[in-house]
């Protein structure tokens, strides 16, 4: 048979044998960004609809976790980056070219709306907190007239902020793996069932509980459909495609990809929630902590399988 | 002006002296590199065939590291020649991971470097220093819309091939088959 061997002389770090230019603290924010946007997307459209007192907690109290999330995933990606003293050039130019030229910028829409809507709400955790200053007071007066638009803001900038994540990779053609459009969706449903596991593990009343576990349940039905849709493609598409998928069906990610991001991470909890709506009674623990970590882990996988796929020439 | 770079598979013996030209000339850290030769084996023992190539950044015209760099330190000056800001680069790794070349690294102290086709010794009217001293005279360097340039001459007398052209990304380096 006719073979091929090729040897190069080039040994340049984090690029050789095989690209690992990004390390744990990428998979980490998109992890974080994602949840992030899930969460400020259910608080600012129940908010929007005017359901703001039926699903108190998806709208006032888990929030919170926005801003302290993107906080986190901001210093993660500050962390990653080799030139940190410059990272300010980011906010010097908008480049629409560039995913992370306007994902940044979107960062910074989010981030700040995330923390107004937590100041405005800061009396679910600590209902005597007085703001102190006159000056803070007028701001907060000021944000509650205009909740509306806040919310708004909000919900736009949550989506882009949880569809960004995925084009960033997506947008990166050298990579076979990540150079599929499907990405952009399935990182925003990642994301959005993250947001709504968030939700159920943290609300009281069972109401909230049981219309947040059927939305999660519809969402890990879309990325099931979504992930279907992505081998499909890839399956039809080029050599370098084909060898992409392949890295997920008998290469060196499988086991992890089918049994943590798909079957733990999709299945099983989709299978206890709709044994929840059925009338069973399971502990909200499980299927939103499993939702959480098939999350979690399908950022890490994708971000590093992502890293191996290559154009061989 | 379109500066590209002819390199004669059938002349390079895979010396590697353009590596060292290069690491020399512009100061690339130790243990880095920004051009390399590549040994392609084709056959089965004892038919075999062997392609050597001396590979660089492709300066492509239609460059995905410029397009994706978020602060525009990548950039492309004249002749398309795709060049790096140290003090606009924010070291994120964007341009790296969109190459599919991978013709970039990250330069230790944090910015991302690569071949600039020794745009400073164009400029005075110097060759590259790959180009300057291969000991085979394997590779030519010019200006595509001169067509007397040595890359026009070369390129209209002899076949060629680019690397992955499939990727879209229309490399400015040409193999000489």
């Amino acid at each position: 048979m006719n073979e091929e061997l090729i040897i190069s002389g080039r040994e340049n770090l984090m690029v050789d044998p095989q690209l690992h230019i990004w390390h744990w603290p990428i998979p980490l924010y998109l992890f974080l960004g994602g949840l992030a946007a899930g969460v400020l997307f259910f608080a600012a459209l129940y908010y929007l609809m005017g359901k703001e007192e039926q699903y108190r907690t998806a709208v006032r109290r888990v929030p919170f976790i926005a801003p302290i999330a993107l906080v986190l995933g901001l210093a993660a990606l500050f962390y990653d980056l080799n030139h940190k003293a410059f990272f300010w050039q980011l906010y010097t130019t908008i480049r629409l070219e560039s995913p992370m030229s306007w994902g940044a910028w979107t960062l910074l829409v989010i981030t700040t709306a995330s923390f107004i809507w937590c100041a405005l709400h800061i009396r679910e955790f600590f209902p005597k907190w007085d703001w102190k200053y006159g000056w803070l007071k007028e701001l907060e007066a000021f944000f509650n007239r205009h909740k509306k638009p806040l919310a708004w803001v909000m919900l736009i900038f949550a989506i882009i902020t949880g569809v960004y994540t995925g084009i960033l990779l997506s947008a990166f053609n050298a990579r076979p793996l990540w150079n599929t459009s499907v990405l952009g969706p399935l990182f925003l449903a990642s994301g959005l069932s993250a947001g709504a596991a968030a939700i159920v593990l943290s609300s009281k009343n069972r109401e909230e509980r049981l219309l947040f576990t059927k939305i999660d349940l519809i969402i890990l039905g879309t990325e099931l459909f979504l992930i279907v849709h992505m081998f499909m493609g890839f399956l039809a598409s080029t050599q370098v495609q084909i060898e992409a998928a392949g890295l997920f069906l008998g290469g060196p990610y499988t086991m992890v990809f089918w049994i943590f991001v798909v079957i733990l991470g999709i299945i099983i909890p989709g299978v206890l929630d709709l044994m929840e709506l059925r009338g069973r009674h399971i502990p909200a623990l499980i299927p939103g902590v499993l939702v959480l970590m098939g999350s979690f882990a399908f950022r890490f996988v994708f971000v590093f399988a992502g890293q191996v796929s290559r154009w061989l020439y | 002006m379109r500066y590209a770079m002819a390199v004669d598979t059938r002349k390079c013996v895979g010396c590697s002296d353009c590596v060292v030209a290069c690491q020399t000339e512009n100061n690339v850290p130790i243990g880095f590199c920004r051009d390399w030769v590549v040994e392609v084996v084709d056959g089965t023992y004892p038919q075999l065939e062997i392609e050597l190539r001396s590979e660089r950044c492709n300066h492509c015209d239609n460059a995905p590291c410029v397009r994706c760099c978020p602060t525009g330190a990548s950039h492309i000056v004249e002749g398309g020649v795709v060049m790096v800001k140290p003090n606009k680069c924010i070291g994120c790794g964007a341009c790296i991971a969109s190459c599919p070349y991978d013709a970039r690294f990250p330069h230790p102290k944090g910015y991302v470097d690569k071949c600039t086709f020794c745009i400073h010794r164009v400029r005075e009217g110097m060759k590259p220093a790959c180009v300057a001293v291969c000991p085979t005279k394997c590779m030519y360097f010019g200006d595509l819309d001169d067509p007397n340039s040595d890359v026009s001459v070369v390129l209209k007398k002899r076949k060629y091939k680019t690397l992955i052209p499939e990727a879209g990304t229309k490399p400015q380096l040409y193999f000489l088959i």
